[in-house]
């Protein structure tokens, strides 16, 4: 274990770290553009030099491993000269379009200039011409003038997406980033190169105009796109409502967990925040009174009808013409709270949970898993282990279709991705009483006796527990959009109207419950869970070794 | 229903002396200050009016608004929004005014155009002169020069409160006071057009 001094502050660390990397765990932050954690060193920017004892030049930072007893200066006067000479190279071809550019407020650039700038340029040539706003993929929209070189979008092709559609072509100071002559690049990962783009080359064409970034609010939370659980940013425009197309999330970023997504995240889940304020958002509960048609109703209505039509229905045909179907996209919160509801509240036997598989999953070895519901582990924790009959969905459908079934609740929006309309209408049409509780106007909200609009889940909060079992923990970033409301409410308010227990109110006292009574959630609280998540499978791996 | 704060003036009220209360002796006071002031300036006028130029001249009034009082040219007057050569607005949406505004009284939305060297502009930019305190801010951080606040339009006034918002078209069309000279603008009509 080399021991390194750094700006006056000592640290033990392992042989083979570089002194970038020894800086920042001392928490000593060296400014960087082609150093990313996630990808290859290619030490071209020649930002991060630094001062070391005994060298007779300044070293790059991040691609110099520290050795026994190495001092390094990162403050020094030289090092200062060093940074600002270099970042008057960088700007000495980059067009300072700053008030156009969709990276202002979050560019490397920027920040660094107003630390290390030179000012007065002492440049006299003119500044070279390059392509501007040129659109090189679905998503991504490439300004080569900006671009200072770094490459850090050229290694994460040929790195981590592996499909290599960009480099540096021409030499010297025409040098320029293009993609390879006649490709696109429209890989399933190319909204990341906008992230990795520390200046404002690489822009997400989605995001392109709609909001500046400093009029962003971030939320942690976790992507409910597959059964990874990648950890995102919501970045919400709450502020200035005229901006954004009048919508409140502007978009989603990767937040870094090396035990889950790493860096990065890919484009579906990237660009899967249209949903929250799509038009097809169910804004307001719809009742279908005896003798008339479908009508939009308030709250106090629609849970009186669920009330009557359920207590009705099930006092004609019994519980055992009852079933519940919860579908794997919600919270371990919301499916403790129909358990509780459900299935020790009303003893609905028939609670299912398990759907065939997506047709349109698709599965990589970077992030993508074929099953897209994010929390099929924690619905087979919650719904599935207590059960004795356990049925799949495919079976309560079926019972359903031969008129077996008369009173059928459908929690989720998980079947619209399994079956056609086609097949969900011929299926449900002897269904007498048809409760739904959804986010998005469907085939089912159609068929409903009573629709209950529920929230997304960046209206709420909660966790869920990705494909490894590891629980993660998500937060509200919006207020819920139009009358919808989070199931745990609706689920409470309708327990209180047939004299049940249900499940807390709020999902943190929810989960303490669900901690309580599931053996797998058994010791944790949503601070013990914290921003990077647990994984309790692995905890009693560990103890069962030990 | 907010709470309704009560200041009670007579407590801040300055307690009159003995000489003040018996009041004759403060309204002569108060003759002798008017009769100075007049007796002075008819002094400077006569004077003025025989050649001599006194160090100070006479106090006299504007005959408003036929007559208007000079403006420096660094007043901060209503805003406009400068052109480019080809008449279309310099102002690329940036959106630094409205991200320095105090008073939060521009609303800019931006769009693209498919110019590479322009890329974005306002689609529309909106300024609640109601709301505007004059601060110069937004001229400040234009990086552009797009907005300017060289109208020389010091009456401002609207029937409405949505007529106090200005909008692109309006900010567009308002010549610098330079190019008007003293020609006066009857602000109020136009709005009143719209």
């Amino acid at each position: 274990m080399p021991k390194v001094t750094i700006d006056d502050l000592t640290i033990d660390v392992p042989a083979g770290t570089t002194v970038i990397q020894a800086a920042e765990k001392l928490g000593i932050y060296i400014p960087r553009y082609c150093y990313h954690p996630g990808l290859s060193i290619a030490g071209s920017c020649r930002m991060c030099l630094v001062e070391i004892e005994k060298a007779p030049k300044l070293q790059i930072a991040c691609y110099t491993f520290v050795t026994e007893g190495m001092i390094v200066r990162t403050t020094t006067e030289k090092v200062i000269v060093a940074r600002q000479a270099i970042l008057e190279f960088l700007l000495a071809n980059h067009p300072l379009d700053c008030p156009v550019c969709d990276q202002a407020g979050e560019c490397k650039l920027q920040e660094f200039y107003m630390q290390f700038g030179q000012y007065d340029s002492t440049l006299l040539e003119n500044k070279l011409k390059k392509h501007k706003a040129m659109p090189i993929g679905p998503h991504i929209m490439l300004d080569s003038e900006r671009c200072i070189l770094c490459s850090r979008c050229v290694r994460f092709v040929d790195e981590v997406s592996k499909t290599h559609e960009l480099g540096i072509f021409n030499r010297g100071d025409h040098s320029e980033l293009l993609p390879v002559k006649g490709v696109t690049v429209d890989n399933p990962y190319s909204g990341c190169l906008a992230d990795v783009c520390p200046v404002g080359a690489l822009t997400d064409r989605d995001f392109r105009f709609k909001v500046r970034v400093w009029y962003l609010d971030k939320t942690e939370s976790v992507c409910h796109g597959c059964s990874r659980g990648c950890n995102i940013e919501i970045h919400a425009n709450r502020r200035r409502s005229h901006h954004n197309d009048g919508k409140l999330v502007a978009r989603l970023k990767p937040r870094f967990n090396g035990e889950v997504n790493g860096h990065w995240m890919c484009d579906a889940g990237r660009y899967s925040y249209k949903r929250f304020e799509s038009e097809d958002r169910l804004l307001q509960p719809l009742v279908r009174l005896t003798g008339k048609g479908q009508e939009k109703a308030d709250w106090t209505l629609a849970l009186s009808q669920v009330d009557e039509q359920v207590t009705h229905q099930i006092g004609r045909t019994g519980v055992a013409a009852a079933a519940v179907i919860a579908t794997p996209d919600l919270s371990n919160e919301e499916l403790y709270a129909v358990r509780r509801l459900f299935m020790q509240g009303m003893k609905i036997e028939k609670i299912a949970h398990r759907c065939p598989a997506d047709p349109n999953g698709v599965e990589d070895n970077l992030l993508r898993k074929s099953d897209t519901f994010a929390n099929t582990y924690g619905a087979g924790l919650i719904i599935g282990a207590p059960h004795t009959a356990d049925p799949t969905v495919e079976t309560i459908l079926e019972a359903a279709g031969a008129g077996k079934l008369k009173t059928l609740f459908i929690v989720g929006d998980g079947l619209l991705s399994r079956y056609s309309a086609d097949v969900l209408r011929e299926k449900l049409k002897n269904v007498e009483t048809l409760i739904t509780i959804q986010t998005h106007g469907s085939v089912l909200t159609e068929l409903a006796t009573v629709a209950l609009p529920m929230t997304t889940f960046a209206e709420t909060d909660g966790t869920i527990c990705n494909s490894e079992g590891r629980v993660q923990h998500f937060d509200q970033a919006i207020p819920p959009v139009g009358q919808s409301r989070p199931l745990l409410e609706m689920l409470v308010d309708l327990a209180n109207r047939w004299e049940l227990k249900a499940a807390p109110r709020l999902p943190e006292s929810c989960f303490a419950e669900l901690a309580g009574n599931v053996e797998y959630f058994s010791g944790l609280t949503y601070s013990k869970i914290g921003d990077a998540g647990v994984n309790p499978s692995r905890r009693s791996a560990a103890t069962a070794t030990a | 229903m907010g709470t309704v704060r009560v200041i009670n003036v007579s407590e801040r009220r300055r307690v009159l002396t003995f000489w003040e209360r018996i009041y004759l002796p403060e309204v002569w006071r108060g003759l002798v200050l008017t009769a100075r002031h007049f007796f002075v300036n008819l002094w400077r006028h006569t004077l003025r009016l025989f050649g001599v130029k006194s160090a100070l001249p006479g106090a006299a009034t504007y005959q408003y608004p036929e007559v208007r009082r000079p403006q420096s040219p660094r007043l901060r007057t209503l805003h406009r929004l400068a052109k480019r050569p080809d008449g279309t607005p310099r102002c690329v949406a940036c959106m630094m005014c409205e991200t320095v505004c105090p008073a939060f009284c521009i609303k800019i939305v931006a769009e693209e155009v498919d110019d590479p060297n322009i890329e974005k502009r306002p689609k529309s930019f909106d300024i609640d002169i109601g709301r505007c305190v004059f601060c110069g801010f937004c001229v400040e951080a234009c990086p552009e020069d797009a907005i300017r606040m060289d109208t020389g339009i010091t009456e401002i006034g609207a029937l409405s409160r949505e007529g106090m918002v200005l909008n692109i078209d309006t900010l567009l069309s308002l010549p610098p006071k330079s190019e008007r000279g003293d020609k006066p603008v009857d602000f109020l009509q136009q709005q009143l057009v719209q």
